[in-house]
């Protein structure tokens, strides 16, 4: 390899490769500014660039009692920790059963449990809801959670089969064979094992249910209000103000939480599990 | 116990979950529209959904539309994605930072970034007022429509500012599993860069590429809310317009609506399908 350098082992990135980095970030980063910008803003009409008068009152409104944002970012978290929960209790064993054995009819199951990631949510949610009516399941939180699972469910399995692929239950038996009760062997040898990827598995699926907007406007039948159904009504009528403030609360608990997991998202697990569908 | 046993109960949770809510909606979904529901007494099978739908011409112009955005938007954000994750694998100066930078709206949902795209190209939003401002257009309805448009521009640029990232980190994932050797032997032995990314990167990359975009295809043909705040009313997407119809004061367009569902659950299974198809025939030559 001589000349200049070859593409391969040249450090840094020529000026073309920055640019078209920066117009990247400048780019996901953009549709964000708005929101930020509007929910400081007191005056912004056309043609000012930038909000001709600043103020705190859609944030005064926001933390306010009487408008339910608060609630609605209560029961946001409500279910999607609920189904966290839930995705991790049934999730886990599963993806244990995907990750650790080879058995007949295993692609069969794959399929099956990673389907609901193909087939949009909307054509699931429209069938199954006059059973959560006649269970009594719509129009409550209980309901919604469950709900939730169908988007969540298989990320959690995949996540978890990715991680016990790599994962060698040897040292469970030692630990059998040393006394240790089925239990004591799952706080003490598995689970801290499998905590990374798991938590990493809990993260995706918060996330999943806390952006799901259709399923929980029809099981919730308008009784379940979280933060996206409140932040489409406001965009929908036009209070810029109060939408950017909404749209800023509900977004930052992800990048708060990627920015603590960053180290761990960059590596192979999450995007690699992610490959094996 | 034996390994079979194990592995049974072990599996049985989350296949009775998918099973039961998954299975259980499409196939109740599937007998509403057929007008069968015993549990509410209705015991003839009809096909009258189907023939109402397929006979009016508002839904083909849905269908052509939901497909339409999906196609363009898988496209443009896979092109964009290997772009981007060429120039992410190499090192350089504040790589850690543009790599949070390139991870930050996987966390965010679709919907706050559709609000986004609402002010940034709405005819009064943000673009509109840079345009005035350098005098291309006098008052806001000058400025093209890119938002309620029957191209659908705001909803793609949506899903392209969504997808990009996630394809891109699926894609960083792949390429960090392979050493560079491959390229750089190819170089070696006289390919451009342009034939080193072609007919070695592009072939190792192209599993991870496809179930991506199968993904991303999947999810913008499906997907409700964007096109439901970022597209015109007529004709509009088809996940809205079987809503608009399952919260129709009509309850005799319930069944339209769960024929709609069940149309987009096929058309989706077969587009992916096909797209595996037409992927792997690729992949072979």
């Amino acid at each position: 390899m001589s000349g200049q350098g070859t593409f391969e082992n040249r450090k840094g990135l020529s000026g073309i490769a920055w640019l078209s980095l920066a117009l990247l970030i400048t780019w996901l980063i953009l549709p964000l500014l708005p929101l930020a910008l509007w929910s400081v803003s007191r005056s912004w009409y056309f043609p000012d660039i930038l909000p001709s008068d600043y103020g705190l009152q859609a944030w005064t409104y926001v933390f306010s009692d009487t408008a339910g944002v608060l609630k609605a970012l209560l029961q946001t978290t409500i279910i999607a920790l609920g189904t966290t929960v839930l995705a991790a209790l049934i999730g886990v064993p599963a993806g244990r059963a995907l990750g650790l054995y080879q058995f007949k009819g295993k692609a069969f199951f794959e399929i099956l449990i990673l389907a609901p990631i193909i087939v949009p949510g909307i054509a699931v949610v429209l069938g199954i809801h006059v059973v959560f009516l006649k269970t009594g399941l719509a129009n409550n939180l209980a309901g919604v959670m469950i709900v939730h699972l169908i988007p969540a469910l298989p990320y959690m399995v995949l996540v978890m089969a990715g991680v016990f692929a790599n994962y060698n239950p040897l040292a469970e038996g030692q630990a059998r064979s040393l006394g240790a009760n089925p239990a004591q062997v799952f706080w003490y040898v598995t689970l801290p094992a499998i905590l990374p990827g798991l938590l990493m598995g809990c993260f995706f699926t918060f996330l999943v249910s806390w952006s799901q907007y259709i399923l929980t406007l029809v099981i919730g039948g308008g009784r379940v209000v979280t933060l996206p159904l409140l932040l489409f009504n406001f965009a929908s009528a036009g209070r810029n103000d109060i939408t950017g403030a909404i749209g800023i609360l509900y977004v930052l608990p992800g990048i708060i939480v990627l920015l603590l997991a960053a180290r761990h998202l960059s590596g192979r697990t999450a995007a690699g599990s992610l490959r094996q569908i | 116990m034996p390994d079979r046993w194990r592995i049974a109960l072990l599996l049985a949770p989350a296949v009775l979950v998918i099973a039961g809510l998954f299975m259980g909606g499409l196939v109740l979904g599937f007998a509403r529209s057929l007008n069968y529901m015993p549990l509410i007494g209705l015991n003839d099978v009809n096909l009258e959904a189907y023939v109402a739908i397929l006979s009016s011409s508002g839904f083909y112009r849905s269908l052509l539309l939901s497909t339409y955005i999906s196609f363009i938007s898988t496209a443009i954000s896979c092109v964009l994605a290997v772009g981007a994750a060429l120039i992410l694998r190499r090192t350089f100066i504040g790589k850690p930072i543009v790599n949070f930078l390139f991870q930050v709206n996987l966390t965010v949902p679709h919907l706050v970034g559709a609000i986004g795209i609402l002010y940034l190209f709405s005819q009064s939003g943000f673009f509109a007022r840079l345009a005035y401002e350098f005098d291309l257009i006098a008052r806001p309805a000058d400025f093209p429509a890119m938002v309620f448009d029957p191209l659908a521009i705001g909803i793609i640029l949506q899903y392209v500012w969504k997808e990009v990232p996630f394809i891109g980190i699926i894609l960083l994932a792949n390429m960090q599993t392979f050493s560079k050797d491959y390229e750089a032997a190819a170089r070696s032995l006289g390919a451009g860069r342009w034939q080193s990314f072609r007919f070695v990167l592009l072939p190792l990359i192209l599993p991870g590429l496809l179930s991506a975009s199968m993904i991303v295809f999947a999810f913008t043909f499906g997907a409700y809310e964007i096109p439901a705040l970022l597209g015109q009313n007529f004709p509009s997407a088809l996940p809205v317009l079987a809503y608009d119809k399952f919260t129709d004061v009509d309850l005799a367009a319930r069944p339209e609506a769960m024929a709609l569902a069940m149309i987009i659950t096929a058309a989706s299974a077969l587009m992916v399908y096909g797209y595996v198809r037409l992927a792997r025939r690729h992949v072979r030559s």
